[in-house]
């Protein structure tokens, strides 16, 4: 489980996180949802310490992310994997080495152990045989699938996911929510999506946070964000016409 | 004050940079890599650079030597001195301050505004010692071999252009190039060269990993590599130059 307790952020004068508590629970997909521009990617930057937080509490497992030397901060990034938002692929690797790489530095692996598990992180994401592709010769999609791939790689305690379907059509941005759902159902992992997909709010949301100003203003999951009253959140949750007409659909059969 | 803030930032770095690296399997494997790109790829540059500045140092010397004198072995010993003394080590340098400096900023800096440094970071990789040091052992190690490269072909260059040209002999150049030889000159050529190589990479890297922004200011970077690394490699060419002199 990861905690974020009392996180204040400033960059110069613009105070971006205000004093910001969330909790994010292990096997639970956590959204931190919120409009452009409140802070969600900062947060999530400040709690894989990216950032460096002005002062509050990033515990992971009980365990200040802020206060740690460097040696255990790097242990705790071993156990993290990330989904960038523009996938982040190494562009002058396969395919399989990307994936490859966080085995080549931190495992005792055999080269064939490896590939072996590089197999198994591409069929798990429906990318098996693809190893020797360049990312620049990859779909959007197939380089989210492969961030994922490589995310996975370690066996990760923590899935961090940065707007993982931007740039991506529905039905792919389907797809690669569902196999974030999977992945953290099947490895118990603690997993942090960051997105404004509204898709995504519903479709995998356990817990959602929603970020406001800079604060987190609202906390509940899929099901209660729909019914929510709170204005900042149904004008971000309603904000199409389309989740208008679903709204008014939902209020007529008394949800 | 920006500019003694920068300075600081770059020692900052350097101290990072020297980590001791997660793997030494990988990051011989990445040096490698380095000295292919950085090293071998320079090659065929160097090696057109050389023989017609060789030629043209040559030809110079010969043409104004309008006193008889001075021995025609003269232009052999100034062909010599030039380009163990200045042209290789310097002048090449400045061309793969240029060459190289701005693929290493522009490699760098395009890894930063892709978050591909970001993701090394996030797996607990330390990004600079991984990045930086494979291409600052490559340029220490190679620099010094392309420029040996250098001098040979410069030299070479030299001859060609003086027998092509009738304006001398190939005896009395080869007299020249041997006369007053000190080992000390290579010593000093190739001191200079692991220190340029050095500059040359560090502050392309360090403008590189600190760039901030988009594809504009990965090529703002890139420039401000080569601009910085060239005033670098000239202020450490007169200080290396000062202390082997007042020896």
């Amino acid at each position: 489980m990861i905690e974020v307790k009392n996180v204040n952020k400033s960059f110069g004068d613009l105070h971006v996180l205000k004093d910001i508590s969330a909790k994010f629970e292990k096997g639970k997909v956590n959204l931190i949802i919120g409009a452009s521009g409140q802070g969600k990617s900062v947060l999530a930057k400040c709690i894989v310490g990216l950032h460096e937080v002005d002062n509050g509490e990033i515990l992971y497992n009980g365990k200040d992310l802020v206060k740690m030397p460097n040696h255990e901060r790097r242990d705790i990034r071993k156990q993290i994997g990330m989904l960038f938002q523009g996938s982040a692929l190494f562009d002058s690797m396969t395919v399989e080495n990307n994936i490859m790489f966080p085995l080549t530095m931190f495992s005792q692996m055999t080269r064939k152990e490896m590939l072996d598990r590089v197999n198994f992180c591409l069929e798990r994401v429906n990318l098996a045989g693809r190893n020797k592709l360049f990312p620049a010769e990859c779909s959007g999609g197939m380089q989210k699938r492969i961030a994922i791939a490589r995310a996975i790689a370690m066996n990760p305690k923590y899935l961090f996911c940065d707007e993982p379907n931007s740039g991506l059509d529905p039905q792919t941005s389907i797809l690669i929510d569902e196999l974030i759902k999977e992945i953290t159902y099947e490895f118990d992992i603690t997993t942090i999506v960051i997105t404004h997909d509204m898709n995504s709010v519903i479709e995998i949301g356990d817990t959602i946070n929603f970020i406001h100003q800079g604060q987190n203003w609202w906390q509940g999951n899929s099901s209660s964000i729909i019914k929510s009253t709170n204005k900042e959140v149904t004008d971000f949750v309603f904000a199409s016409e389309f989740m208008k007409t679903i709204r008014e659909n939902l209020r007529n059969i008394g949800v | 004050m920006k500019f003694i803030g920068q300075i600081g930032k770059y020692f900052l770095m350097l101290w990072i940079v020297f980590s001791k690296p997660e793997k030494f399997k990988v990051f011989w494997r990445r040096a490698f890599e380095e000295i292919q790109l950085i090293g071998v790829n320079s090659l065929p540059i160097v090696a057109l650079m050389s023989v017609f500045m060789g030629g043209v140092i040559a030809l110079q010397t010969a043409s104004n030597m309008d006193t008889p004198w001075l021995p025609e072995y003269t232009i052999g010993y100034i062909t010599r001195s030039s380009t163990i003394l200045e042209f290789s080590p310097t002048i090449i340098s400045l061309i793969l301050a240029g060459k190289v400096g701005s693929n290493v900023s522009s490699e760098i800096g395009m890894m930063r505004v892709t978050e591909q440094i970001d993701a090394l970071e996030i797996m607990g990789v330390n990004s600079l010692t991984y990045l930086v040091l494979p291409k600052i052992t490559a340029a220490v190690i190679f620099f010094p071999i392309l420029i040996i490269f250098s001098m040979g072909l410069s030299i070479l260059g030299g001859w060609l252009s003086l027998v092509l040209s009738g304006l001398s002999s190939t005896d009395s150049y080869v007299f020249g190039l041997r006369s007053f030889f000190k080992i000390s000159d290579i010593t000093y050529a190739l001191s200079k060269t692991v220190v340029f190589g050095f500059l040359i990479v560090s502050i392309a890297s360090y403008y590189g990993y600190y760039t901030k922004g988009g594809a504009i200011d990965v090529g703002k970077s890139s420039t401000q590599a080569v601009v910085s690394s060239s005033i670098a490699i000239l202020l450490a060419n007169f200080l290396i130059t000062q202390m082997f002199l007042l020896k």
